[in-house]
């Protein structure tokens, strides 16, 4: 009985490093440039879709796709900022806001257009099956291996943002972006590259997220909600409370479904209001929103 | 320089005009069961449901300051409780209706209470997991059939009225006089002092709270009535439909896509905008929506261009070009000596 539960706790954990994944590129763009990117949950899914196509036509593994769908993301990103988002910063919400939107309903149709409704799967072999068993739990090595990615890649985010050049070029238009651009920073760029690092961490969730399920065009508002969910439980502006709050929310729906299958997702939304009754700016707040 | 009375005044020469037509046109559309088909007669009502939507949509986003892409829990919410206040309290329709507006106020109250906390963008991501919070918590409840659903019993739907043409027109009719109800609350608010206050909002939060305004509480009021009244129109929507399950009645598209892209392509901020808006959607959806996916793209991309290229929308357009308003809620100096002002 022990065991089961703590079995549903540590499997939580697990889940919880994926949508850590989900939130880090949410995290990243608005601690930048304040900016809320609805259509985020969509890219992930297209991100997703990119690797499937990659990985049958090429007929590599799922993993392997990742070398081609990180870039083609990034440039996706790149192109994105500064060809339509740009035109949206500024002091008022709404622009950002609903230009967004529509992106979301843009890509979601057209993922729906080309794949169809129909759910898909990424095939990763053994990988996607293969455990190692320690301490009387079973622990799946795909979810293991998530969760280390979610780790690697938060912590190559904490040193870009504060260890090197671009993030002092990313905190500077964070903080002012007029004076940022009078000391030669071009901040049309410095977004254009905020997103398109943003958009590389989200073709690592996708893929990941293809492997793990099954996929469909209509998930991305879910997933959006989810990384949105770990951005608020862990404090704005906190990358390493953004993986906390992934955790939190991967274990209160695996303890949710534990209690009763139907209750996994809702579970996991009780939690971040409770968290949001009691502690508004989340666990770990760095920046006001 | 010679001294010319001037008078101020709210209204215009347009705004009597439009009044009068609208007064004409009102009368025409009341008279609809006696001259426009079965299927036209269900089209228009569900235009009159979705410039409600949009009104009250564009009453939150566009004065208020408040986006919401989560509407869709009133929506749904509304329909919901149609269906539990006539199968199991025994209500009429008509007040599980009303019933509906008093519930989803009552709900939003300790909703805003939560998502008030979260600001801007992800106060719009907030009201989103409410809504999902309604849906999954909704398709928990197996006596309204749980995740499949359920149909508004025959006997209900028969107590509205005794033949399928008086029903037809009673239902015609609720959502014409919603849709009325709806913008005549949105314009006696906006003309009132609150909503003075609102508009001091929309236009600079910090300089109105400086001038006494409870940024709070006017956010609040508009919060806890937009979703009363968004809750009467779920109602309405599905007893149109005779049909609710959590998927159609919490549906993100239907209930909000389609309302945001309305208001922009309308014009957000001005009440016109949205009845504009639902026009051309309409127009829009009976002659594109053969095409399906790519007609919600079009859709969508529309939508993004007039967000970047003229963001005041349709009604911006011709209200810069012409100066005109049709339900005007500024004060004006006129002179009425007969010369032409200035």
């Amino acid at each position: 009985m022990i065991m089961e539960w703590a079995n549903a706790i540590v499997q939580g954990t697990l889940l919880g490093g994926l949508y850590a994944l989900f939130a880090a590129g949410l995290s990243l763009i608005f601690g930048v440039m304040r900016l809320v990117n609805i259509a985020h949950g969509d890219l992930i899914v297209l991100a997703a879709y990119l690797g499937l196509t990659t990985a049958i036509v090429l007929g590599v593994h799922p993993l392997a796709a990742l070398l081609i769908v990180v870039p083609a993301m990034a440039a996706i990103g790149y192109a994105l900022q500064r060809g339509v988002l740009n035109q949206t910063l500024g002091d008022d919400i709404l622009p950002p806001l609903l230009v967004t939107f529509g992106l979301s309903v843009i890509i979601q149709n057209a993922l729906l257009e080309v794949y169809s409704a129909d759910p898909q799967k990424m095939d990763a072999g053994a990988l996607e099956t293969a455990s190692i068993s320690v301490g009387g739990l079973a622990l799946g090595v795909l979810p293991l291996l998530t969760f280390a990615v979610a780790v690697a890649i938060i912590a190559t985010l904490q040193w870009t943002f504060y260890r090197t050049a671009l993030g002092r070029a990313f905190r500077a238009v964070s903080d002012n972006q007029d004076i940022a651009q009078l000391m030669g920073l071009n901040r049309r760029h410095v977004f254009g590259l905020a997103m398109a690092l943003s958009l590389a961490v989200t073709a690592v969730a996708g893929i990941l997220l293809g492997v793990r399920t099954s996929f469909d065009p209509s998930i991305g508002g879910g997933r959006l909600i989810f990384g949105f969910e770990a951005v608020i439980i862990g404090g704005l502006g906190n990358l390493w409370g953004t993986l906390a709050g992934g955790v939190i929310l991967g274990v209160a729906q695996t303890v949710g479904a534990k209690i009763n299958p139907g209750w996994q997702i809702l579970a996991g939304h009780i939690a971040f209001l409770l968290i949001l009754a009691v502690r508004p700016n989340g666990l770990f707040p760095r920046i006001s929103g | 320089m010679s001294a010319k009375a001037s008078q101020v005044t709210r209204t215009t020469n347009a705004a009597r005009a439009a009044a009068v037509l609208g007064v004409i046109a009102l009368v025409i559309l009341i008279a609809a069961p006696w001259w426009a088909g079965r299927a036209d007669m269900r089209l228009m009502s569900e235009l009159f449901l979705y410039m409600a939507l949009a009104s009250l949509w564009n009453l939150m986003a566009g004065y208020a300051g408040l986006v919401s892409v989560g509407q869709q829990a009133y929506v749904g919410f509304g329909g919901y409780m149609l269906f539990a206040l006539t199968i199991f309290a025994g209500l009429h329709p008509v007040f599980a209706i009303a019933a509906a507006a008093v519930l989803g106020a009552a709900i939003s109250v300790p909703v805003a209470a939560l998502i008030f906390r979260l600001r801007g963008a992800y106060f719009a991501i907030g009201t989103w997991v409410i809504a999902e919070v309604f849906r999954l918590g909704f398709a928990q409840v197996s006596a309204l059939g749980g995740g499949s659903g359920s149909s508004l019993p025959v006997g209900i739907v028969k107590s509205l009225a005794a033949s399928r043409s008086g029903r037809e027109s009673l239902s015609y009719w609720l959502a014409l006089g919603a849709a009325l109800l709806v913008v005549v609350v949105i314009y006696g608010f906006l003309r009132s002092r609150k909503g003075l206050a609102l508009t001091a909002i929309r236009d600079n939060e910090l300089a109105a709270g400086s001038l006494g305004i409870d940024v709070w509480r006017t956010k609040f009021l508009v919060y806890v009535v937009v979703s009363a009244l968004t809750a009467m129109i779920g109602a309405l929507i599905f007893l149109q439909k005779l049909r609710i399950s959590p998927d159609a009645a919490f549906s993100v598209n239907d209930w909000t896509a389609f309302v945001i892209f309305i208001v922009v392509i309308g014009g957000i901020g001005t009440i016109e905008g949205p009845i504009i808006g639902t026009l051309i959607f309409f127009l829009l959806r009976e002659t594109l929506a053969d095409l399906g996916t790519i007609y919600l793209m079009v859709l969508g991309l529309v939508a993004i261009v007039v967000m970047l290229k003229a963001p005041k929308g349709v009604w911006g357009f011709v209200r810069e070009r012409f100066d005109v308003q049709l339900f005007p809620l500024g004060y004006r100096v006129v002179q009425v000596d007969g010369d032409k002002g200035a």
